[in-house]
């Protein structure tokens, strides 16, 4: 079973190999071809990563790290101690994001394959697809945060090239789409900035970016496993585990070990710092690098945007895979954010208010995919948030169960929008000269009734909405509740205030995404088409409906892998809290909570409240005239509906606060200081006229008559010499013997110069 | 060593790939008789899978993966298999696979499609193998001629093109006449030593140089003629004008393979010459050979000529033929940092490296004069680079990284090659002749740069043609030369075990 571990090289190098046969032969295989090369990549890796989720099982659980055959000396500096390797991670924390990426990524090449139909460059989108599933893998599975960030940057690359995909769609939609890609790009720079610092930061500080050596065991800490344990119990690290490994340690066991230390100091040249708030610096730069690729306040304002890309991307990347990134880091660095407590309530702040703040702005928007786009904001904020009052199982949890069903969720909007495509591409066929320019297929304003018309792609949408707003027995239930639960524990238990903070916020965020998604469905499903696309629309091809079907029984099952203890029948029926254990295996810090029954029933009863509200707002009858959104009208919600739409003004603050006076700055710097000041005053007043007034006087006497004339001699010299050269050059073989000859004697002369010299006696 | 050796005494398994290759090459020449006119395919074919037969079999003791034979001598001395054979056997046979590649579609067009052309190239390449495995005086001059003898033959090929036909004419007379040097000079050594093996005459010039015999004088004219011998094929200043006429005229694919594989040649023969059977021939007991400050003078000269003469070329042959020329300067550093004893195996170590990134990118380069040439060899002037970019981005990609190469500008193979070259020559206090190095390689980017200009930012008729085999040749070099020039250490893996020494 051992050597199942060896396998994993292969997880990311089948879609490299799938995309080089696309790269370079996707042209010739056609669409058929490059299908089946993408999807069967993406589904080979996922059955290794199915073998490696087995191996662990049956060996234990025990981490193992596998080199790269040719890559196994990545960066190595002998002269600075620098050895970097290029090694796989896996242990379950990376298999259970492996069984993520290539399991949902499978199904939406699958679907992908439908909805690129008759796309001109179709080959080229499933050579990004694999790419980013390269990128996506290396991220995951990577032994040290250098590989991780690789991984983050190529995936960010892929999602700017995925966004930017219909660059060049006519009539500006094209222009919106590359600056969407380009927002992207750009936002996540800064938060890249700071990740890298980070690692740079923990290179410096612990000598090494491994996370575990080779052969290297997490220090054990407690066994949370036991429900009744307290929560943060101190442990004593070292304690139950030895640690087999001589020489230096990964980071988090060096950590640790510092931590029991105590006292530890980390020179930085001019400052030291103590090693713990070197943890806290380190952590908040991670967590910059979070908030950019997880959106997270402040740099979410390109997720949404993000949406320019075709919808198999924002599944994808966008909502299952790419944006979740941040959420694994962290949770990988659990070690670091435990320790580091004001990072953590940071951290839990952060997440906490961009669940609510994108849940909020989420209710007021009416383009399909922004709707969910903004929802996985939100999510992702529950995640972080999650990480942020320790409950790292729970985010991880939440992962899982969050990329089935926003994945589904897209993949039926990406239908949705098929389909309107469809019924307009229908209608204004059918009335020719009919042309309404107006008409945006992803616009809920236009749809209405497509339950009938849409009836899987219909339920397949339910199911993600019901998983979505948390009704049980669908699976954000489950995790949703364990995050509740955790952030309310950790303000009871330990009293911390992030606990309480995130727990309210949490709460609210809940009922907000009930009720969007309740709103979504009404516009979209119920009532009457209002729109004559909507009227013709039509179920999309078996390729899409496929993955639907699939992702949405998974959105209804996933959540039995973790049953929290304590439930009734359930518990007993599927075992208690199975994922929990499982991470816990790498994830030092996981721990699983207690079922709360008060808890979760009120979780429910306020997602069916935000419901049956968002039903009574949006009924049947406010939709068949539905102009505008009843919210904006009623004069009690009008101006919280004015502003989440205008989506809180987020992005005309930052043009407002940061980019008008920073282009303005910049302006005048170069306007005043460089061109009025440096170059008009110091350059040509101070500097050039000068020197043009010497000059002058120079190049009349001296350059024209002397220097001028000695050049034009020289060149003549050059000419002259060249020709004669040219006249050696002749062609005639008798010249060239004779060269040779005198080169034979040269060379006689040259060697035996010292003995000449000697006879001589000089 | 009286009476006749038997089979075990000779050793003829350490000589495997170049006894393969000759068999091999005979046999060829006999089967070629029956390939009909049309099917000259076949003869190439065959003439390829001999040449990667003879590649695998030389780089598995260049890997480390197999040792063929015992120990590293044969045939009594006289042939030597160490890792420096086996690095000039890789190179050559390189070589000659690009040159096979290049010349299939080529002959075609200039309606010369015949199998002869393949037996000579696999003897010439014969030859350079020898020459890398040469262990006595003797087989230097039999591998040179064997080296030389067919490339007179090829480069007047395309007969009967005049142009063709004087070119080696030309090449034959000066070539006989260089010969003569170098048999002279081999005899003037066996007068003063007696023997004509390397490792008698490297102890013979320690008794010598002990001794302070009069015969040191015979001992220096003869090294010096076998300077002139050698320097002759590798087109050093003050015997190089034979090679832009010769260039000029043979045909391109003869060019292409030869500017290479003569070089590879003539070095090998004068680092086993020089640096190792004349490497402690030091007249004033010190480390420095005699015959040092010579070759440094020679190489200055060469890239100095070589280099400001390219300046003034108006035609891509010529501009390469003088190209060559100058970088038959840069390799002769190496091999005046030989003349250091200390330095000896880093500075035959940098002659290899140099010459494996000449390789790729020298037959790169004339592959795509290739490419642009007209059936009637027209078209070779620097015009018809003129927006070659344009018409075919990826023949003037490659172009421009043989041109950076052969400048010697970073990421390539000829940065790579340079860098060592210099290292030896600085290790071994030639600072003045690196100094040159440099100066001259700065010069030698206006003339390589301008041709990428001309590709790139002018426009023009431009037109090439680039079928299969000749599109794998470029590919393969500009692969190669990037590859080199990347991961240098390919490279200096690859020769680390080059020793040179004799002796204790």
């Amino acid at each position: 079973m051992d050597n199942f571990f060896d396998l994993v090289p292969l997880v990311v190098m089948i879609p490299l190999v799938g995309l080089l046969i696309n790269l370079f032969a996707g042209r010739q295989l056609g669409e058929r071809g490059v299908s089946i090369v993408a999807v069967g990549a993406s589904g080979m890796s996922f059955v290794i990563a199915v073998l490696l989720w087995i191996a662990q099982v049956n060996t234990g659980y025990e981490a193992a790290v596998i080199d790269m055959p040719i890559l196994s000396d990545w960066i190595v500096i002998p002269s600075a101690n620098v050895t970097i390797p290029w090694a796989f991670r896996v242990d379950t924390l990376s298999v259970t994001m492996m069984l993520v990426v290539t399991g949902v990524g499978t199904l939406i090449h699958i679907y992908a394959v439908g909805y690129m139909h008759g796309d001109e460059r179709f080959p080229r989108f499933f050579v990004y697809m694999n790419l980013f599933l390269v990128f996506m893998l290396i991220l995951v599975t990577g032994n040290n945060f250098l590989m991780m960030f690789v991984g983050w940057e190529g995936v960010g690359l892929c999602s700017y090239l995925l966004i930017g995909f219909w660059f060049d769609k006519p009539g500006g939609v094209g222009w919106k789409n590359s600056d969407a890609a380009r927002k992207a790009l750009i936002v996540n720079r800064v938060g890249d900035f700071g990740l890298v610092l980070g690692v740079l930061i923990t290179f410096w500080t612990f000598g090494t970016l491994d996370y575990y050596r080779e052969g290297e065991a997490p220090i054990a800490h407690h066994a949370a496993t036991d429900a009744e344990a307290p929560l943060f119990a101190p442990t004593l690290p070292g304690e139950e585990e030895t640690h087999a490994v001589s020489g230096p340690l990964g980071v988090f066991n060096q950590a640790e070990l510092w931590l029991e230390e105590g006292g530890h100091q980390v020179n930085f040249g001019m400052v030291s710092l103590s090693f713990e708030t070197t943890l806290t610096v380190i952590t908040l730069l991670f967590l910059l690098g979070v908030t950019g690729k997880s959106a997270q306040i402040p740099l979410f304002v390109w997720l949404p945007d993000a949406m320019a890309g075709p919808t198999p991307v924002s599944a994808l990347i966008h909502a299952a895979t790419m944006v979740t990134a941040g959420v694994y880091m962290m949770v990988r660095a659990n070690v670091f954010y435990h320790a580091a407590e004001f990072s953590s309530f940071v951290v839990a702040v952060i997440g906490a208010t961009t669940a609510l703040v994108a849940g909020f702005i989420a209710v007021g928007q009416w383009d399909i995919k922004r709707v969910l786009a903004y929802s996985t904001v939100s999510q992702l904020g529950f995640m972080v948030a999650a990480v942020g009052v320790g409950a790292y199982a729970a985010a991880m949890f939440h992962l899982v169960t969050h990329a089935c069903f926003k994945a589904l969720l897209f993949l039926a909007s990406g239908s949705v929008i098929h389909g309107m495509e469809h019924g307009h591409h229908h209608v204004s066929h059918g009335h020719s000269g009919h042309h309404d320019d107006d008409f945006d297929p992803q616009d809920m304003r236009f749809m209405g009734g497509l339950k009938e018309r849409m009836p899987v792609t219909y339920w397949t949408y339910l199911f993600g909405t019901l998983a979505l707003a948390g009704i049980i027995p669908f699976a954000g239930f489950w995790s949703k509740d364990e995050i509740l639960l955790d952030s309310l524990k950790t303000g009871v238990d330990k009293g911390l205030l992030s606990g309480y903070v995130g727990f309210v916020l949490l709460v609210v965020a809940a009922a907000f995404t009930a009720f969007y998604m309740w709103r979504q469905v009404s516009l979209v499903f119920l009532g009457k088409p209002r729109h004559a696309a909507a009227a013709h629309a039509e179920e999309s091809s078996r390729l899409m409906t496929w993955p639907l079907i699939v992702l949405a029984v998974l959105s209804l099952l996933i959540g039995f892998i973790n049953v929290p203890s304590g439930f009734p029948i359930l518990g007993w029926l599927l075992g208690e809290h199975q994922f929990t254990s499982f991470l816990e295996h790498s994830v030092t810090y996981a721990h699983a909570g207690t079922f709360s029954f008060l808890l979760a029933t009120f979780a429910v009863l306020l997602a069916l409240g935000a419901i049956y509200l968002a039903r009574s707002v949006y009924s049947d009858r406010v939709l068949a005239t539905l102009r505008e959104d009843p919210l904006a009208i009623n004069p009690r919600t009008q101006r919280a509906f004015a502003l989440s739409s205008a989506k809180l003004y987020w992005d005309e603050f930052y043009f407002k606060y940061l980019i008008y006076p920073y282009r303005n700055a910049a302006y005048w710097l170069a306007e005043q200081l460089d061109w009025r000041f440096w170059h008009d005053y110091v350059h040509e007043r101070l500097l050039r006229d000068p020197f043009n007034a010497a000059t002058r006087a120079l190049s009349g006497r001296v350059d024209k008559q002397v220097i001028d004339h000695s050049f034009d001699g020289l060149g003549h010299a050059t000419r002259r010499i060249a020709s004669r050269l040219r006249r050696i050059q002749t062609g005639y073989v008798h010249i060239y013997t004779m060269s040779v000859l005198f080169g034979a004697l040269l060379v006689m002369i040259l060697i035996l110069l010292p003995l000449i010299r000697d006879w001589l006696g000089l | 060593m009286s009476g006749v050796p038997s089979l075990s005494d000779l050793n003829l398994a350490a000589t495997l790939p170049v006894s393969f290759l000759a068999l091999y090459a005979c046999l060829l020449m006999i089967v070629d008789l029956f390939v009909p006119r049309t099917r000259k395919h076949i003869t190439a074919g065959l003439t390829m899978l001999g040449l990667g037969i003879a590649l695998v079999l030389a780089l598995l003791p260049l890997a480390g993966a197999a040792r063929f034979g015992d120990g590293e001598r044969a045939f009594g001395g006289m042939y030597i298999a160490d890792s420096f054979s086996d690095g000039v056997n890789v190179i050559v046979l390189i070589t000659a696979l690009l040159g096979v590649m290049v010349a299939y579609n080529y002959l075609d067009r200039i309606q010369r499609q015949r199998g002869e052309y393949y037996s000579l190239l696999l003897f010439t390449t014969l030859g350079v193998m020898m020459m890398g495995a040469a262990g006595d005086l003797v087989v230097v001059f039999v591998a040179l001629e064997l080296l030389s003898i067919p490339l007179y033959i090829l480069s007047g090929f395309r007969r009967p093109q005049e142009a063709s036909e004087e070119s080696a004419l030309k090449y034959f007379i000066l070539g006989a006449f260089a010969s003569g040097f170098l048999v002279y000079g081999i005899a003037l050594i066996y007068g003063a030593t007696g023997v004509t093996d390397f490792e008698g005459i490297w102890a013979a010039v320690e008794e010598i140089v002990a001794e302070d015999a009069s015969s040191k004088y015979l001992l220096l004219v003869g090294a010096g003629l076998l300077l002139v011998g050698l320097g002759f094929k590798v087109a050093a200043v003050p015997f190089h004008m034979w090679t832009p006429d010769v260039y000029q005229g043979a045909p391109t694919s003869v060019v292409a393979y030869m500017s290479v594989a003569a070089k590879v040649g003539g070095f090998a023969a004068l680092v086993r010459v020089l640096g190792s059977g004349m490497v402690n021939f030091a007249l004033d007991g010190g480390l420095v050979a005699a015959w040092q400050d010579t070759v440094w003078l020679i190489a200055a000269l060469t890239m100095i000529l070589g280099n400001f003469v390219a300046i003034v070329q108006s035609d891509l042959k010529r501009l390469l033929a003088y190209s060559s020329i100058a970088h038959a300067g840069y390799m002769l550093i190496g091999v005046a940092a030989a003349g250091s004893a200390p330095v000896a195996d880093e500075a035959a170590r940098a002659v290899i490296m140099y010459l494996m990134a000449y390789a790729f990118t020298n037959v790169g380069a004339f592959a795509v004069v290739i490419a642009v040439e007209r059936d009637d060899a027209s078209n070779t002037g620097l015009e018809s680079m003129r927006g070659l970019a344009v018409k075919q981005p990826l023949l003037a990609a490659s172009m421009a990284i043989f041109m950076f190469s052969l400048t010697g500008i970073p990421l390539t193979a000829g940065f790579i090659g340079k860098w060592f070259v210099f290292k030896a020559a600085i290790a071994a206090d030639l600072i003045p002749v690196a100094v040159v190095g440099v100066l001259t390689s700065l010069i030698s980017a206006f003339y390589y740069l301008r041709i990428v200009w001309y590709m790139y930012f002018e426009s023009g008729e431009s037109e090439a043609h680039v079928p299969v085999p000749l599109a794998w040749a470029i590919s393969i070099a500009a692969v190669g030369t990037l590859l080199l020039g990347i991961f240098p250490y390919l490279l200096s893996d690859m020769t680390h075990k080059i020793t040179l020494a004799f002796g204790p």
